[in-house]
Order: C-alpha cells, then sequence, then structure tokens
C-alpha cells in the first residue's frame, strides 16, 4: 500500500474509534433529552443514506420510505415486546397464537426488520420500477400507503390504529450511532463496486447504461431493495426510541422529511446527508420556540403547531431556487482534500486534487 | 458477422421496419441512411433488442441472437454508440471509460486499452478527470465512441455520431472512424450525412419509411440519381 493510502485509511479508523469514544462519554454526561436527539439524528441518518441510494445515487423517485419503515419499525416491535405486555394492549382482539410467546433480544430483531422491509422492497419494486420519474413516484407512495393501511387492519397482528406500547427501550447512542456507521460503510462500499458504479451510469442516462451491458432492472430492483432494507432498519430503532408507535406515524409526510434531508445534504453524497441529517433533527428542536405563543411587535401570537415544517418548507424553497446542489452536491468528504489542504502532497501525482 | 432477415417493429400501431434484410460482413464499414424517421435508430435498438423485434431473426456471428436480453447481447461482442452521445455526465471522463468495459473483468486489458483510447483522443487525456457533462459536443461524443470500445466489441453500432457537430469536428469523426476500422473494427453506421458516410461505407443501404429501397457499394450509391436528389441535395 502507497503511504498515502495507509495515512488515509489509519485516519478513518481514528476518526471511527474517536467517534466511539466520543459517544461512550456523551452516553455518561449528557442528559438524556440530548442523548435522545442524537439518537433520533442517527435514526434520520440511516433514513437519509438509504433514500440517498434510490434517489441519489440510482434516480428513481421513490416517496416510500416511510411505509418500508412502518414495515421495520412493527416487526421489532412485536418481536420483542413481553409477553405479559403483549396480552394487555391487544384487548380489541387477541394476538396471533404464533406471535403471543416471542421475546427476541433486539439485534436480531432489528436484522429482521430490515430483511422483512427489503422483502416488501423487492415485492413493491418488481411492478413499480418498469416506471420511471413522476410516475414511480405515485405508484411508489401508493405503496408505502397501502402498507401502512394493511397495517391499521390486520388487527390480529399488529393491534390497529390502537398502535403498540411497552416496547423495549434502548437509549445506547452507541447503537443508533452504531447502526449509523455501519450503514455509511456498507453504503459506502456499495457505491464504490461496480454495483455503484452501474447504479450511477443508471441514473446519469439509462439508455447508455443499457448499451453498456448493464441490466438494467436487476440493479434498480437491487438498489429499491437495499434502500428499503436500510429503512427497515431505521424503523426498527425509531420503534427502541420512542417506545410507542402507531401507523399514522408513518404517513407520506414523513416520507418528505427524508426527501428533505436529502435535498438539503445533497442528492449524491453520503456525507451529505448525514450531516442534512444531524442539523435538520436539532434544528427540530431548537426551532420548537416558533409554535410558543408570543408577542411580534406588540401583537399576540398564539402558538401555532407546525410552525417549524413551515420554517423547513421555506429552507427546500430557497436551497431549490438559489442552491440546488445541496451542502455537498455529489461530493463526498475525503481525506485527499483534506491533506492536499494542509499541504501533505502525496508520494506520486496527486490524482484528484479537488473534493470529488 | 451480423446478418438481419425480415426484421419488423411496431411501435404500438405504428410500423416503424416493415421486413428488413441486411448484411454485416466481418472488417467493412456498413452505412445505413434515411431521412428522419425512416427507422434507422430503429434497426440498431432492434438488434440490441431495446425494442422488440414483431417478426424476422438476428443472427450475430452465425448465433441467433433474437429476442436475448440486451445485456448479454452486449456482452457477446456487440456495442451501440446511442444518438446524442449520452454520455454519463456525473462521472469523470476516466470512470465513463471504466464504465465501457463493465462487462470484462480483466483488468491489466482495461488499463491497456484505456490508455489506447488516450491515444486515438489525446483531448481526453487531458480531460481525464473531468466530470463529462462539461466536455463540448465534440469531446463528449470522443469519450461516446472511446467508451464504446473499451468494451472491446467486435462489431461497434454508432447512430448519427456527427448529429449537432461542427463541420471540423464531423470531419475529424468520420477520421476517426476509418481510423478504428482500419485497425480491424466491423462498423455499423447510420447517418443523416450520406455524403460523408458513403464516402468511407464500404456498401451502403437507403431506408425510407421502413424498407431497404436502394442497396450497393458506397460510391456507387453516392453517383446514383435517386440518392443525390432525396439525401445529397443535388438536382
Amino acid at each position: 500500500m502507497e503511504g498515502r493510502a495507509r495515512l488515509e485509511l489509519m485516519l478513518t479508523l481514528i476518526v471511527v474509534l474517536l467517534t466511539f469514544g466520543v459517544l461512550y462519554i456523551a452516553q455518561g454526561n449528557m442528559n438524556s433529552f440530548y442523548i435522545r436527539v442524537l439518537n433520533l439524528a442517527a435514526i434520520y441518518a440511516i433514513l437519509a443514506l438509504s433514500l440517498n441510494l434510490i434517489l441519489g445515487f440510482t434516480g428513481m423517485f421513490s416517496l416510500g420510505h416511510a411505509g418500508f419503515m412502518c414495515i421495520g419499525s412493527y416487526v421489532a416491535a412485536i418481536l420483542t415486546m413481553s409477553p405479559a405486555s403483549k396480552e394487555i394492549i391487544y384487548f380489541m382482539e387477541p394476538i396471533h397464537p404464533w406471535l403471543a410467546n416471542v421475546e427476541w433480544p433486539i439485534w436480531p430483531a432489528i436484522l429482521l426488520g430490515g430483511i422483512i422491509a427489503a422483502l416488501f422492497g423487492f415485492l413493491i419494486g418488481f411492478p413499480a420500477l418498469r416506471l420511471r420519474d413522476d410516475y414511480l413516484a405515485i405508484a411508489t407512495l401508493g405503496f408505502a400507503e397501502i402498507i401502512r393501511i394493511v397495517v391499521t387492519n390486520v388487527i390480529p397482528i399488529t393491534n390497529g390504529a390502537l398502535g403498540l406500547k411497552n416496547i423495549p427501550s434502548v437509549d445506547s447512542l452507541l447503537v443508533y450511532w452504531g447502526c449509523a456507521i455501519i450503514t455509511i460503510f456498507v453504503l459506502m462500499r456499495i457505491i464504490n463496486s461496480s454495483w455503484g458504479y452501474a447504479f450511477k451510469a443508471i441514473r446519469d442516462n439509462e439508455i447508455a447504461a443499457q448499451a453498456m451491458g448493464i441490466n438494467i432492472f436487476k440493479h434498480k430492483l437491487m438498489s429499491f431493495t437495499i434502500g428499503a432494507f436500510f429503512a427497515g432498519i431505521a424503523g426498527a430503532l425509531m420503534s427502541f426510541l420512542i417506545t410507542s408507535i402507531d401507523p399514522t406515524m408513518y404517513r407520506f409526510t414523513f416520507t418528505f422529511q427524508i426527501l428533505l434531508i436529502v435535498v438539503l445534504g445533497g442528492m449524491g453524497s453520503l456525507s451529505g446527508s448525514v450531516i442534512a441529517a444531524v442539523i435538520f433533527s436539532i434544528a427540530m428542536e431548537v426551532l420548537r420556540f416558533v409554535e410558543q405563543p408570543m408577542n411580534l411587535l406588540g401583537m399576540e401570537v398564539p402558538g401555532i403547531p407546525g410552525m417549524r415544517m413551515v420554517i423547513f418548507s421555506l429552507a427546500l424553497l430557497l436551497i431549490i431556487l438559489f442552491y440546488r446542489r445541496g451542502l455537498m452536491g455529489t461530493n463526498e468528504f475525503n481525506w485527499s482534500w483534506v491533506l492536499n489542504r494542509l499541504g501533505i502532497r502525496s508520494s506520486h501525482r496527486v490524482k484528484r486534487g479537488e473534493a470529488n | 458477422m451480423l446478418k438481419i432477415e425480415d426484421l419488423q417493429v411496431f411501435y404500438g400501431g405504428i410500423h416503424a421496419l416493415k421486413g428488413i434484410s441486411l448484411e454485416v460482413p466481418e472488417n467493412k464499414i456498413i452505412t445505413l441512411i434515411g431521412a428522419n424517421g425512416a427507422g434507422k435508430s430503429t434497426t440498431l435498438r432492434a438488434i440490441c433488442n431495446q425494442v422488440p423485434a414483431a417478426s424476422g431473426k438476428v443472427y450475430f456471428q452465425g448465433e441467433d441472437i433474437t429476442g436475448k436480453p440486451t445485456a448479454d447481447i452486449i456482452k457477446k461482442g456487440i456495442t451501440l454508440v446511442p444518438e446524442g452521445r449520452r454520455i454519463f455526465a456525473n462521472l469523470t471522463v476516466m470512470e465513463n471509460l471504466q464504465m465501457g468495459a463493465y462487462a470484462r473483468k480483466d483488468k491489466q486489458g482495461i488499463h491497456k486499452d484505456i490508455q489506447k483510447v488516450f491515444e486515438l483522443f489525446p483531448r481526453l487525456k487531458e480531460r481525464e478527470w473531468q466530470v463529462a457533462g462539461t466536455l463540448s459536443g465534440g469531446e463528449q461524443q470522443m469519450l461516446a465512441i472511446g467508451r464504446a470500445l473499451m468494451s472491446r466489441p467486435r462489431l461497434l453500432m454508432m447512430d448519427e455520431p456527427s448529429l449537432g457537430l461542427a463541420p471540423l469536428l464531423v470531419r475529424e469523426v468520420f477520421r476517426i472512424i476509418r481510423d478504428i476500422h482500419s485497425d480491424g473494427m466491423t462498423i455499423l453506421l447510420i447517418e443523416q450525412n450520406a455524403t460523408a458516410a458513403l464516402r468511407i461505407a464500404d456498401y451502403g443501404y437507403v431506408l425510407e419509411t421502413g424498407k431497404i429501397t436502394l442497396q450497393g457499394p458506397g460510391w456507387e450509391l453516392a453517383e446514383n440519381e435517386q440518392v443525390k436528389k432525396a439525401y445529397l441535395g443535388k438536382a
């Protein structure tokens, strides 16, 4: 390995270790509110990353993310709840006997949440990915709503509109950010593999990609399924973070929040998605004051719930008008750029001088 | 090398190809000329199975490839330079070329072929790390041709490579086509620029509303009164 590549690998390892160190210290010293906000940021990061794979890297305008998340959420919740609390919560109709006594630890439940979401992604993608652009968006949006409505109505499994309560609570930063970091690494590997190049080729030009011998449908379906898998994982984590879920949480407005993060961070940039997810979740908390009753220029303004989303919508409008590439565009954070900035030359020719 | 027998294609109710038969022998440049909507591009798309053929057969090196998946046909050694260049605008020149070799696995051979493409197009070498969308039209066309060569095709199909280029660049593109051909490549060329295409072609076919109306050696077609009137603008 050339000196510079080794240096970059070392730096990456150091940053990862440092991140875990900081998370560990934060866990012990921060109050539970801040920890919760950071955990939410990790979930948003996973969601934005997975939507970015579908939308930013493969160019498929899918709006079904809340649906996949819903599936992951319910699978993980049903698998981990204690039999006793299941008996209390399912009072409309008793739970299906197969599920009544299941009580899994959280990790396999998270994984299965992802797998089942991926399975649905595959089944939905199979017919829907023959469409493209706006039509694909409408079809996936429809499928996501179908998922939500089915979940509302299969009462013996999901407890219907009443939702689920008493899901085991997990508040460890390491769990949420650990999942986020694994997601980042897996997606980075995919993006830089020949699959990743095929995805980007499909995004840039489908006809040319086909002329290169890329099987378009197979790669689209793969990207969609992988995206759904990570959305399912994020859904499972969401269950453990807020411990009570119901189908209305996963309405399509939720998908638009994730879309907002992806656009904000830059379509086609993993680092952008993570940065934007953190900014978004912190801003959601900081901006709570705008929903309070306040005194504007001597006028009493009553508190308006939902004002925060108005501000985000305005931000989205401004980004689309003036800064369409988002925070990072299609660039990624990379070490060569940092090292070049610091004036550390590589042993031979610098291949790419800019962050690219 | 490539043989088409009575190929028919429909776009919904429109009968786009009404039974076309043509042959591309090894190491020759064959050109297909015709006006807009004559079915030139459709023929290429039908060869790659990007549009399904209603009837007829396509043989490549004696093997029936009609209805095979596009990706498989490409892997057999047919490459298409699509109309309007269609480079990957957000990838660099280098990445575009690597995408051209997508179906190949031999890393060393790929590296060697990239150098070969750079020899053929020194301009691309200068722009190696530039994002392809920022190249000029002529450079993009060169990249599209270079990218097609990266798959080491046995048959190179080009859909209007001179489209939208300045006259000087058009001449350059045709010079390149001749260069590639002299390296032993078989080429099926589709053109509206009939004069230039017929000048370099060994054999030509004239397509009119989905039918082949004329065929013959390139120079002969260029002299043909009917062709002159219809395509070359000379009365």
